[in-house]
């Protein structure tokens, strides 16, 4: 093979990328879900015929499964499966490389000229997949059974056609099985796109080219990476997460982190970790890789994503931790919670060898939230799922984000109006969790604070997030951010706190009882008493701190009406604390 | 001149103008610098230099992008909010989305900060019942807090008032009492849709803007009027339509987007008179590439155009996607050894080297310089020339060594690296979109755009390529060949089977009504007025829609659901026949008929008799298969019917068209370069 002209390359990569994106933007475009069609929460990608290796992935996917598709598809390989054209294994089992049993994989042995050329693949997150939950998102799950039903690598689509008895199987065990329909001919007419543009494309260019093609690109990504970590300093850094509780145990998990950086590779040590928990808090071993994949990531945007991005990164299997969940632990947590404190792990331990490229902590969790129960007007059963972001962390380039997606996530929220049109509810408020910005030079941004309150029928309410007991961590002597709170405020003015604080199932709710939701804010970077006084001052004007908080948090004290910066008392008060003081 | 009508059209580099006379066909051109502080000078130079008798010209019809530009660089006008109780905050936490999909620094800026918006007892529910009843003390009390924080614009923005619009209604009453100038928008009044965020931002970023254009176009008139223009200043709208400037500022949101709209506008009048009804158009300049389609001889509209991140912009719009490609792109090698063309663009200043005000990094511009297809001596807005051997050596340098290629061999590169990222570009915008781009012809335009245009055809598989008489000013021939339109739009929302059919037909009528009052308002000369109804739809559970057409009022229930399950199954080949579809909004485009213009009068006079005769001379250019000796001819003098096959170079003012080898080139009877793409 002569050597490839670097123009050609450029021009076959990007006609990879494409053939990801389309299906990307087939798969979302006709979507029922709407967590796949407005969350966004699928991916799609190539994957190599003999080791199922990542060739290319959507640039839109959801950055949580930026890793594990490949898992996925080499545990399909080594099943040694017969493989036919138009044949589609469809697969959910989170220990198979998988998150949780939601995100179903399809895998679709694509042919060129009569040959098995590459696997493409892709995940969407189907809103129900059976279980003791509607959605899944059970807090107090202790086996993988009781979150719904789970499926090995089957072939769903035999040689184009659909096997009408294992589909039966499935719709027999799932909720709103009519719409499921929809999202399974979505999903695998996304891989047909696929196959369509890929063919094309090894039609234009020749086989031969394109296989050199995603060789060298392979070669060119670990090369990038690798130039990455170069500058990061050697040595071992520490970071530390904590997850609240596994919801049926209420302790706190840990995620102990340690990076040894060696010139330019990266070895991940998680073996400190909490031991493997009773409730679904556990993380399987594709979700645990994958979230340190995006978490690099999310610190070196512009490597491109391939199998050969991910060589130079290490990952010791956390064996005997809660970060290797094996069968039948529950694991219903792992692809919304524990994926992102394992990155805030990376991000901690990281802040501290290169912080001129980091960030203090993002709020971090997903804020499932999830309301279900029969609507007396309507005489139909529903389930309302609210999302909600947080703040992300402050950084040199300045304050925090607020009311940010998930970390592993790109997904909108729900209007309210759309929630109040379809479900028997109120919202009281939608505003911005004043005070949750975590002190610093830079603070970090603000969490979301909702109230929804029940206006017919009785309810079941759920919830699985996080940042409960602890905000998310301030960097280089930033304050940690505000934390997650959720109250049940009873139609005669009692109150519930969950014990779990972030975690809880089947809360009864009865017309009129309000649950009331606060999200994380962003941790803070650089000492809070070195912000500078004026914006301090246009942050209590506009509601975001209390004088007091100024005062008590950033060491700035305001006088006078309207209020001004008193430079003399604000000498003073950060000269009598350290700067670092939080 | 009698009954000329002039349209004026402000980009990011030069005003163009263009004044036709309908009857006699006569047409004059301006080209002047555009003046960004004060666009009305350009507009006013660009007059004078097609020395335009203004008391005879029947109209001025106007693209502007002083609203675009104030959204941009953020400087507004000083605007409050009073919102509904618990809900001040819903403009600045947004959907929580984040501006990339990777890394997590970055930041938003709501329209109006929080010191600004204001919270007053009211609610609706979902289904319009009042639940709180409007505190009309309390909306006094913040219209006056919001006066003495300085305000010149108000937002009164309240849950649910797609649905029920009362409380809006009447706080809009209140503040018309008091507020001054009038600059008062209520949310339903722009977009009576559900979404509150949408919603609220499409009223927010029409009352920021509004007093900004209301004085632009005040003194534009004026200054007009001094100069004995006594009729109406028309301006163009994003929805493809123009209005009168007394009707522009109350929807000055309909503005925003409009500067990519008029050529899609021009595209879709010439296309229709060259008999293309399909096209993909494709504007490129010095910093980026706009990409249009038109269906049927119309500009596909779409609402859910974004501005940048966390402004959207939900009101019907011309749809563009605009990528990072133009003539200032710049090429680099990245960390992985690969060439990199754009986003980042040497713009306007310094622009790229051959331009010869500073430019030092190697643009596209530049690669089509040493590649002869561009006339070094014939470049536009060049300061110091600079010699083509100073270009090569930088591109030698820069990427020819890590590449290992020499200077013709790195431009080539250039070229093909940035036609691939156009082409990925047109090809996703036109799939994302439900279509195929082979059945459309590529309709090129912009300076930058018909040297491009037959390569990327080739790539896409597009067989034809359109390049109008006069690519360089396209966006002002779309100001003269616009209609006026209004656009109106409600919510629906229920299942298409429990949707009273009554209530269709009344809102439709009453859009289709008001429209047609506006118009009436408005005194402009304008033919048959028609209305142009759809419905977008979706079955139970999706959230993406699907835009149908609607006969008319008298609609049944049966056409909507056959012509939504048609559109579905051409967009996604699948049947849902077990799901029910929802109706979500009714949609009516109210449209008066200008004049029309006689598009062949552009092809101008002064044509040579044979194409010898309209050849100007050949030179050495670069194509594919190598260098080549290659005929450069005069575009304005190509003889009617001419016939030539690529490679060729045609030439005129403001725009270099390229032939590729084996292409064959005509001219159309209205003198569009019509390009057969070789396969």
């Amino acid at each position: 093979m002569s050597e490839l002209d670097p123009t050609t390359l450029g021009v076959v990569q990007s006609g990879l990328q494409q053939v990801c994106n389309e299906m990307d933007l087939a798969f979302v475009r006709s979507a029922f879900s709407p967590v796949i069609s407005e969350g966004l929460d699928r991916s799609d990608g190539i994957y190599a015929k003999e080791d199922g290796k990542l060739i290319a992935q959507g640039e839109l996917g959801l950055p949580v499964f930026v890793g594990t598709m490949q898992f996925s598809t080499e545990h399909l390989i080594a099943t040694r499966p017969e493989v036919r054209e138009g044949d589609i294994f469809a697969v959910n089992d989170p220990y198979l490389g998988g998150t949780h049993l939601m995100d179903v994989r399809f895998a679709m042995p694509f042919f060129y000229k009569g040959a098995h050329f590459a696997w493409l693949s892709n995940t969407g997150h189907w809103p129900d997949t059976g279980g003791m939950v509607p959605g899944g998102f059970s807090a107090r799950a202790t086996e993988v059974v009781q979150e719904g039903l789970r499926f090995p690598p089957v072939k769903l689509y035999k040689e184009g056609t659909i096997d009408q008895e294992i589909l039966s199987i499935i719709l027999s065990n799932i909720r709103v099985p009519e719409q499921r329909i929809g999202d399974i001919k979505a999903q695998s007419s996304a891989l047909l796109v696929g196959a369509r543009r890929m063919t094309a494309l090894l039609d234009k260019y020749g086989q031969p080219l394109v296989e050199q093609v995603i060789r060298e690109m392979r070669a060119r990504a670990a090369r990038q990476m690798r130039a990455k970590i170069a500058t990061i300093p050697d040595g071992t850094w520490h970071g530390l997460a904590q997850v609240d509780s596994d919801g049926v145990v209420n302790e706190p998990l840990t995620i102990d982190m340690r990076i040894l950086v060696d010139g330019s590779e990266m070895h991940f040590d998680m073996s400190r970790s909490s031991p493997p928990c009773a409730g679904p808090m556990n993380s399987v071993a594709a979700t645990t890789k994958s979230s340190i994949y995006l978490a690099i990531r999310h610190i070196f945007p512009d490597v491109p994503i391939n199998a050969g991005s991910f060589e130079p990164l290490h990952i010791t299997e956390p064996r005997g931790t809660f970060l290797h969940a094996e069968y039948p632990r529950p694991v219903s947590g792992c692809a919304a919670e524990v994926s992102q404190r394992i990155a805030e792990a990376v991000f901690d331990a990281l802040a501290q060898a290169i912080p001129e490229r980091l960030f203090a902590a993002p709020a971090g969790t997903s804020g499932n939230f999830a309301v279900g129960g029969s609507d007396p007007a309507r005489g139909r059963d529903y389930v309302m799922y609210v999302i909600s972001g947080g703040g992300y962390g402050g950084s040199p380039a300045g304050d925090g984000l607020t009311n940010g997606c998930s970390t592993i996530g790109i997904s909108k929220s729900q209007p309210i109006e759309v929630m109040e049109q379809r479900y028997p509810v109120l919202f009281q408020e939608y505003s911005l969790h004043e005070g949750s910005g975590g002190a610093g030079r830079w603070r970090g941004g603000f969490g979301v604070t909702y109230a929804c309150t029940l206006r017919r029928g009785a309810a079941n309410a759920s919830m699985v997030m996080d940042h409960g007991r602890s905000g998310p961590n301030g960097a280089r002597g930033g304050a940690p951010g505000g934390v997650n709170t959720v109250d049940v405020i009873r139609a005669d003015g009692s109150r519930y706190r969950p014990p779990h604080l972030s975690k809880d199932q089947e809360i009864a709710l009865q017309p009129g009882d309000t649950v009331r939701v606060s999200t994380p804010g962003g941790g803070g970077y650089g000492a809070p008493f070195e912000r500078e006084p004026a914006q301090v001052l246009r942050d209590v004007m506009r509601g975001y701190y209390t004088a007091a908080e100024a005062a008590e948090r950033f060491g700035v004290v305001l006088a006078g009406d309207p209020p001004e910066v008193d430079e003399a008392a604000t000498a003073a008060r950060r000269q009598a604390a350290p700067a670092s003081a939080a | 001149m009698s009954g000329a009508v002039v349209g004026v059209d402000v980009g990011g580099t030069f005003t163009d103008l263009i004044l036709m006379e309908p009857e006699s066909g006569a047409v004059r051109l301006a080209k002047v610098p555009s003046t960004p502080e004060n666009q009305a000078a350009g507009v006013l130079a660009a007059l004078e230099g097609a020395d335009a008798a203004l008391a005879e010209v029947a109209a001025i019809v106007h693209g502007t992008t002083v609203t675009t530009n104030a959204l941009l660089e953020r400087k507004l006008s000083r605007c409050g909010l009073i919102t509904t109780r618990g809900f001040r905050d819903v403009l600045e936490l947004g959907r929580r989305t984040r501006p990339n999909a990777y890394g997590l620094i970055g930041s938003f800026t709501p329209l109006i900060p929080r010191e600004r918006r204001i919270e007053v007892p009211e609610r609706m529910d979902a289904a319009g019942e009042v639940l709180v009843p409007l505190d009309e003390d309390a909306v006094r009390e913040a219209l006056a807090a919001l006066q003495t924080a300085g305000c010149e614009s108000l937002v009164i923005h309240f849950l649910h008032s797609y649905k029920n619009p009362a409380h809006e209604v009447r706080a809009l009453e209140i503040a018309r009492e008091c507020w001054p100038d009038g600059h008062v928008t209520a949310g339903h009044a722009i977009l009576s849709e559900f979404r509150e965020y949408e919603r609220g931002v499409a009223a927010t970023v029409n009352a920021c803007v509004q007093p900004i254009l209301h004085r632009y176009l005040d003194r534009l008139q004026g200054r007009l009027g001094q100069r004995g223009y006594g009729r109406e200043l028309l301006v163009i709208q994003g929805n493809g339509g123009s209005v009168s400037a007394r009707s522009a500022a109350a929807k000055a949101v309909n503005t925003v987007l409009s500067g990519p709209a008029s050529g899609v506008m021009a595209a879709a009048a010439i296309g229709r008179a060259a008999g293309s009804a399909h096209l993909i158009t494709y504007d490129t300049g010095g910093t980026s590439a706009d990409v249009g389609l038109v269906l049927e001889g119309v500009p596909a509209v779409s609402a859910e155009m974004e501005l940048e991140h966390g402004m959207p912009i939900h009101v019907p719009m011309v749809d563009v996607h605009t990528v990072g490609a133009g003539g200032g792109s710049i090429a680099r090698i990245d960390e992985a050894g690969l060439l990199q063309v754009g986003p980042e663009s040497a713009g306007a200043q310094p622009g790229p080297i051959c331009y010869g005000r500073g430019g030092e990094r190697p643009t596209l511009t530049d690669a089509n310089l040493i590649l002869g297809r561009l006339d070094p001596e014939g470049l536009l807005a060049v300061d110091a020339p600079v010699a083509p051997d100073e270009v090569r050596a930088v591109f030698a340098a820069e990427i020819g060594a890590p590449l290992g290629f020499d200077a013709d061999a790195a431009a080539a590169a250039v070229i093909r690296i940035a036609n691939d990222r156009m082409a990925g570009a047109i090809r996703m915008a036109t799939l994302a979109r439900g279509h195929d781009p082979r059945d459309f012809v590529l309709f090129a335009f912009g300076g930058a755009g018909p040297m491009h245009a037959a390569a990327l055809a080739g790539e896409l598989g597009i067989p034809r390529v359109m390049i109008p008489a006069r690519p360089g000013i396209t966006s002002a021939v779309g100001c003269i060949t616009a209609d006026i339109r209004h656009d109106h739009v409600n919510t629906v929302n229920a299942p298409l089977a429990e949707v009273d059919m009554g209530t269709v037909r009344a809102i439709l009528e009453r859009q289709a009504g008001d429209g047609r009052a506006t118009i009436a308002r408005e005194e402009v000369a304008v033919g048959e007025v028609a209305c142009l109804h759809t419905a977008d739809m979706q079955f139970e559970g999706q959230t993406h829609l699907l835009t149908v057409p609607v006969e008319g009022p008298e609609v049944t229930r049966e056409a909507l659901q056959q012509a939504f399950e048609a559109a579905y199954w051409e967009r996604f080949q699948v049947a849902l026949d077990t799901i029910r579809p929802v109706l979500v909004n009714l949609h009516t485009a109210v449209i008066g008929a200008r004049p029309t213009v006689p598009l062949a009068a552009l092809a101008g006079a002064g044509r040579a008799a044979t194409l010898e005769d309209a050849l100007a001379g050949t030179r050495r250019a670069w194509f594919p298969a190598g260098w080549q000796e290659t005929p450069v001819y005069d575009r304005d003098r190509l003889p009617a019917g001419a016939r030539f096959e690529g490679p060729a170079i045609v030439q005129q003012s403001d725009c270099t068209s390229v032939v590729e080898p084996g292409d064959r080139a005509s001219l159309d009877a209205i003198g569009n370069l019509i390009l057969e793409v070789a396969r």
